[in-house]
């Protein structure tokens, strides 16, 4: 694989990365300096933002620069506005903002800053996942210290730019991730995603205008700023420009998380960056960003990894996080597992998800056990149809119905071996653990 | 009232951060689960709720939607095992039985010594590192049964 330029994980390496001295003397807050003291108008960050093609890293792709720009006119709609930064990381198999947070937290604090001047935001607030307890308590260390010496607060670097930074913990319901349900979260109500629209950008946290992005996608704002956005597109393709972090983990030699330009095929990824798959085993199938992204087998691991791409083959770039799985995986097995996170995730509001994620569990499980019959195959595809795409009040009905398409797409014929079988072959009988009750304590 | 006063200065600090008062509820209900005995007692939801003006049911109705938020008394020691795919890939069942070997409470329950609660989790985000535990809110990672026999050993 050829060289390339890296710049998202490049602070990490010197010793105490995540304190103040590390990231100043690693050119850190410069960004936000030259744009409060030169100063840039708002509508040069959001334009050089937009002019770079960065699409946000949350899952969607959302390009972040046009999103920025969907915040009202304040001379025209003076509501306070907020930003909120989305460091819920819940989607299974995505373990890379946690690096960027323990690791390289001021390197988040500026970019909320620029966000927050770009956006005319009084607020941002970080929304982290409850468990990831360092990456709060460092995150909390980089904001204390740059309260300190002036970059965040009232008046910052004298200027008349002024905003808070402010941590909140969530408390391990993967739907706050969604960008409404964090919102109500965040005003301290059960995570229940809004319906849309109004968009946040109209009215999103206490009724003001809000932008919810990713850790990933806010990280990459002071880059940006600071090298231009030519600079940044000559890292990636046309419309997926950058680099971005891939979380891979699984049936690999070396699981872990690589800063990577768009542009390489999942062949690459899993061969060339993670060491190929382990136990000199073959590749069976792969997840391309997550365990709501559709399941693509191996035939098709030449795809490129580039949001438009993945799409193409009939699955999503979501958050890049690779879950590889090698020829002694069961399907069946690894659908009971996803379709239990998707039924045990779904908050309840729409009868097509509370529902749907139900009996699309009970039917993996079933199969998976050697119970299923001839017929379920057909139910899987059509409780499927009735929950996506766009159903629902938010994507987690998508996020369990798209995969079991794909799967009962791709590996049909592994499926009905287990049905016919009336046992899953795959299966390896091992230690159980004694389970006081079925649900989760 | 009867939450310490301790905590009644930390969330009066607490929700001056945001414009309504009710948006500290989830970091109080953290707080209140870590400073007073790893659970969720009926008087602690009712002292919050007062805190923060609400009813009792609204608040509990908030506590019991979040999966970190316990509303029954547990063991001495928390052990959070990832159950989601990519530890289940790499052995996280059978770190579970290990778990429960070792600790000798079932999933989803406590310890006959009182030591140890065991329970399930979704993904941790930590799947590059799998198989995974949260042990008391510290995360253990890459763990085999040995590995994970020594750390619950070393808290015992
Ligand atoms: C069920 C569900 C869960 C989600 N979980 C997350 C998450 O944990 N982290 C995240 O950043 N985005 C998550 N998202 C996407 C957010 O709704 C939102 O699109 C994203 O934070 C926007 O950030 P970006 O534009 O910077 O990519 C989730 C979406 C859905 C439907
Ligand atoms: S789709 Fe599911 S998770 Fe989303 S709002 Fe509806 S019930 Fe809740
Ligand atoms: S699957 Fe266990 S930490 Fe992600």
């Amino acid at each position: 694989m050829k060289e390339f330029p890296k710049y998202l994980l490049n602070r990490i390496g010197v010793a105490d990365s995540h304190t103040l001295r590390a990231y100043r003397s690693q050119g850190g807050y410069q960004a936000i300096e030259d744009v409060l003291r030169k100063p840039w108008t708002q509508e040069q960050v959001i334009g050089v933002m937009k002019d770079s093609g960065l699409r946000g890293r949350g899952g969607a792709g959302f390009p972040t620069g046009m999103k920025w720009s969907f915040m009202p006119d304040i001379t025209k709609d003076p509501r306070p506005r907020y930003l909120a930064v989305n460091a819920d990381e819940s989607e299974p198999g995505t373990c890379k903002d946690r690096v960027l947070m323990e690791r390289d937290p001021h390197g988040l604090i500026e970019g909320c800053l620029i966000a927050c001047y770009a956006m005319r935001s009084k607020a941002a607030y970080i929304y982290v996942r409850g468990e990831y307890r360092l990456s709060y308590n460092r995150l909390q260390a980089a904001i204390d210290e740059a309260r300190a010496v002036g970059l965040i607060g009232k008046n910052i670097l004298g200027t008349d730019f002024s905003c808070d930074i402010w941590m909140h913990k969530g408390a391990g319901a993967y739907i706050c991730g969604e960008e409404t349900g964090l919102m109500e979260s965040l005003e301290g109500k059960r995570g229940h995603p809004r319906p849309k629209p109004p968009f946040p950008a109209g009215s999103g946290l206490w009724k003001s205008p809000t932008t919810v992005n990713h850790v990933e996608s806010i990280f990459n704002a002071p880059f940006i700023v600071k090298n231009g956005a030519e600079w940044f597109k000559t890292m990636g393709v046309p419309k997926s420009t950058g680099n971005f972090l891939c979380g891979i983990s699984g049936h690999v030699n070396k699981p872990g998380v690589y800063e990577l330009p768009f542009g390489l095929t999942a062949r690459q990824i899993i061969d060339e960056v993670a060491g190929g798959v382990w136990k000199g085993r073959k590749l069976k199938a792969f997840f391309p960003g997550g365990s709501s992204t559709g399941l693509l087998p191996a035939s098709m691991v030449d795809v490129v990894m580039d949001h438009d791409s993945v799409k193409a083959a009939g699955s999503m770039f979501g958050t890049a996080a690779m879950i590889v799985l090698d020829e002694t995986a069961s399907i069946p097995q690894v659908m009971d597992v996803t379709a239990r996170f998707y039924d045990h995730e779904s908050c309840g509001q729409c009868s097509q998800c509370r529902e749907g994620t139900q009996w699309l569990h009970q039917i993996f499980r079933r199969i998976a056990h050697g119970k299923g019959s001839p017929a379920d195959l057909d139910l899987l595809v059509s409780l499927s149809n009735g929950m996506a795409p766009a159903k629902t009040i938010c994507a987690l009905a998508d996020a369990a119905a798209i995969p079991t398409l794909a799967a009962v797409k791709h590996f049909r014929a592994e499926f009905e071996e287990c049905i016919r079988l009336g046992r899953d072959p795959l299966r390896q009988e091992s230690k159980t653990a004694p389970e006081l009750h079925e649900a989760h304590a | 009232m009867a939450l310490p006063d301790k905590l009644v200065q930390e969330f009066t600090e607490l929700v001056t951060h945001y414009p309504e008062r009710r948006a500290g509820l989830i970091p109080a209900l953290h707080r209140c689960q870590e400073e007073l005995g790893g659970w969720l007692s009926p008087q602690v939801i009712e002292d919050l709720a007062a805190f923060f003006g609400l009813e009792p049911v609204e608040v509990f109705g908030v506590a019991t939607f979040y999966p970190m938020f316990r509303l029954t008394p547990r063991g001495k020691h928390l052990v959070s095992v990832c159950h989601n795919i990519s530890c289940t890939l790499r052995g996280g069942e059978e770190l579970l039985a290990h778990v429960c070997e070792v600790t000798g409470a079932p999933v989803g329950g406590t310890s006959p010594d009182g030591q140890f609660t065991v329970v399930r989790v979704e993904c941790q985000g930590a799947c590059a590192n799998a198989p995974m535990f949260d042990l008391d809110g510290i995360y253990h990672e890459d763990l085999d049964a040995q590995k994970a026999e020594r750390i619950l050993r070393s808290v015992k």
